[in-house]
């Protein structure tokens, strides 16, 4: 048994905001006499995530995954539980951890705006102390997979939002962390390079072997870069496990596509008829009854074609948050 | 070993943010050249105001003649230039926008960069400002009790005015851990900087209690003092007080910083970063 990369047990985090009403009276009242409000951002998560693993960790907004990646590279103190990271408690900061971690968050900008990013890559150079070889090995091998070249020696405030975004992952990639924390990375880029940014991520892990913990409100990079996935809402942990397993643990039905000769048949004895073109029938039917539909179709029907898939991945996280939340 | 070591990544960060800041600086020359507008301007009002007073009043006010003010201005223009610090904005912007959150992922304390980002920018604009300096010599024809002693003192204790000024401004700074409103600070920080520091007069116009407020106070030695002491207007024993004066408030704020530093970030890291 390897000693985890990351660890979390009944991580907690409690914001205190203070309460106020709207108006005049309200405000002024509030000079005196502040109501404080607690929110649970982060309530009692646990779990582990081995060395070189590549998790997604999902939720609807406001869900706590910032308020937990904040916490595990050290931004953030938590209100109670405990949490390591490469055996170190990250909210102490210390710098042999900072050496080894690294945030990237798709909505905040590291890089000096005015400069070219081969500028702001020396300085992080000079922070991490990084050997010139070491340096230029990693800045070669980022450039070569980020294709990184054209830009380099471009002012970031004259670049696009996807290829600013590739140079601030590369800046946060120069130290070699052996933990990634990446905070909805492709947030705002088109499916080009959304694609592009998930082969990287997916390529790095490969060859570094760090563990990367991702968020992301695109379930394609989700489904693209993770086996294992872990849901939290309302800061609480919903499901901890394989892609596969949530599709099956969180829906009640499954879709039965049908091809058949006759246009107009009716279909709706057999389950709710979500679409039909040209002969071409959706159904959905409950997943306990989904043998049982399709041998009485396959029976009594004209059946050119028959296809039993899982409803898509959106759809089920959709409905896991509206489990939730009924 | 190990300390030398140290130093040695602190140079070459230094050494870095050097260049980064030179090529920041350089994308903004229009910026940069108003900015050293309102650099010169400043004293220049002074300087002439003060010797308008000084000429209608017999040709001497405590002790400053027109040409008295003129060298006191001229030097406190340089002065001001070298111990000047922005970082009070600074730190309330980052605050707001977040970047503080890269600053803290860092494995090493944000004051360096500050520190190397403000003498990037001091060796940049000095020897255009201290050319101003000397055009404005020509006119306004300065003298000065100048003497080879005070030359000497003189750096260091320009180097602790530096360092005073910088620690104290880079610790107020940090009151944007706490408060969005940090321009009220700002605004009566520098309304003290003005009268206690020597920039409106010399303290030496000053009633005598707020000579004494003012000795008490660290205004006078991050800016009045180093300019008084070149100018060849202090004894030996108050250049010495003056240095032992700037080294205690060096102490103080250190220890100052330290302790804010370490509750800022605690604040930080408890609210939201």
């Amino acid at each position: 048994m390897t000693e985890p990369a990351i660890h979390l047990h009944e991580l907690c985090k409690t914001y205190r905001v203070p309460e106020r009403e709207s108006g005049m009276g309200a405000a002024l009242k509030s000079l005196f006499h502040r109501r404080m409000q607690d929110i649970k951002a982060v309530d009692r998560l646990t779990f582990d995530l081995s060395p070189g693993e590549i998790v997604g960790f999902l939720g609807p907004n406001g869900a706590g995954k910032t308020t937990t990646l904040k916490m595990l590279s050290g931004l953030l103190h938590p209100t109670g539980g405990e949490g390591t990271v490469l055996g170190s408690i990250p909210w102490k900061r210390e710098r042999p951890f900072l050496r080894q971690i690294t945030l990237v968050m798709g909505q905040r900008n590291q890089l000096v705006w005015d400069i070219p990013a081969a500028d702001s890559f020396e300085l992080n150079r000079v922070i991490y102390r990084l050997s010139s070889t070491d340096f230029r090995h990693t800045l070669n091998e980022l450039t070569e997979l980020l294709d990184l070249g054209p830009l380099l020696k471009k002012p970031v405030r004259n670049l696009s939002l996807g290829e600013r975004m590739k140079c601030e992952i590369a800046a946060a990639l120069l130290h070699r962390p052996q933990v990634v924390f990446l905070d909805e990375p492709t947030i705002g880029l088109d499916v080009t390079m959304q694609r592009r940014i998930r082969a990287f991520i997916a390529e790095y892990n490969r060859r570094s072997g760090a563990t990367v913990l991702l968020t992301s409100h695109y379930m394609a990079d989700v489904a693209a870069l993770c086996k294992r996935v872990i849901v939290i809402h309302h800061g609480r942990l919903l499901f901890d496990g394989d892609l596969s397993a949530l599709v099956q643990q969180f829906t009640a039905h499954k879709t039965i596509v049908v091809q058949l000769e006759d246009c107009h048949a009716d279909l709706h004895t057999y389950g709710e008829v979500i679409n039909c073109e040209d002969g071409r029938f959706t159904l959905r039917v409950p997943k306990a009854q989904t043998a049982h539909v399709t041998e009485r179709l396959l029976a009594d029907l004209p059946v050119i074609d028959l296809l039993v898939e899982d409803p898509p991945i959106e759809e089920v996280i959709d409905q896991v948050f509206t489990q939730e939340a009924a | 070993m190990n300390a030398l070591r140290e130093i040695l990544a602190l140079l070459r960060l230094y050494s870095q943010q050097f260049k980064t800041t030179f090529a920041s600086m350089v994308q903004y020359r229009i910026s940069l050249f108003i900015w050293m507008i309102s650099q010169i301007l400043e004293p220049l009002v002074y300087l002439i105001v003060w010797s308008t007073v000084s000429n209608s009043s017999g040709g001497s006010v405590g002790g400053y003649t027109a040409r008295g003010f003129a060298a006191y201005y001229l030097v406190l223009m340089l002065v001001n230039q070298f111990t000047y610090t922005w970082i009070m904005w600074e730190y309330e912007y980052r605050v707001r926008q977040g970047l503080l959150s890269f600053a803290l992922l860092k494995p090493v304390h944000p004051i360096h960069s500050d520190i190397s980002d403000n003498l990037s920018s001091k060796i940049i604009t000095l020897p255009i400002l201290m050319f101003v300096a000397a055009g404005l010599a020509l006119i306004f024809k300065p003298t000065a009790a100048f003497n080879w002693w005070a030359g000497l003192v003189f750096i260091p204790a320009l180097i602790l005015a530096f360092l005073v000024r910088f620690l104290i401004e880079w610790t107020l700074a940090l009151a944007a851990f706490w408060t969005t409103r940090v321009n009220a600070i700002n605004q009566v920080y520098f309304i003290l900087m003005l009268f206690l520091a020597g920039q409106i007069a010399p303290l030496t116009l000053f009633p005598n209690w707020l000579q004494i407020v003012a000795d008490i106070l660290p205004f006078r030695w991050m800016l009045g003092f180093p300019v008084e002491l070149l100018l060849g207007r202090l004894s030996h024993a108050q250049a010495l007080l003056g240095l032992a004066a700037q080294f205690a408030w060096v102490i103080i704020s250190l220890v100052l910083i330290r302790v804010i530093w370490r509750a800022g970030v605690r604040v930080y890291s408890a609210v939201g970063a």
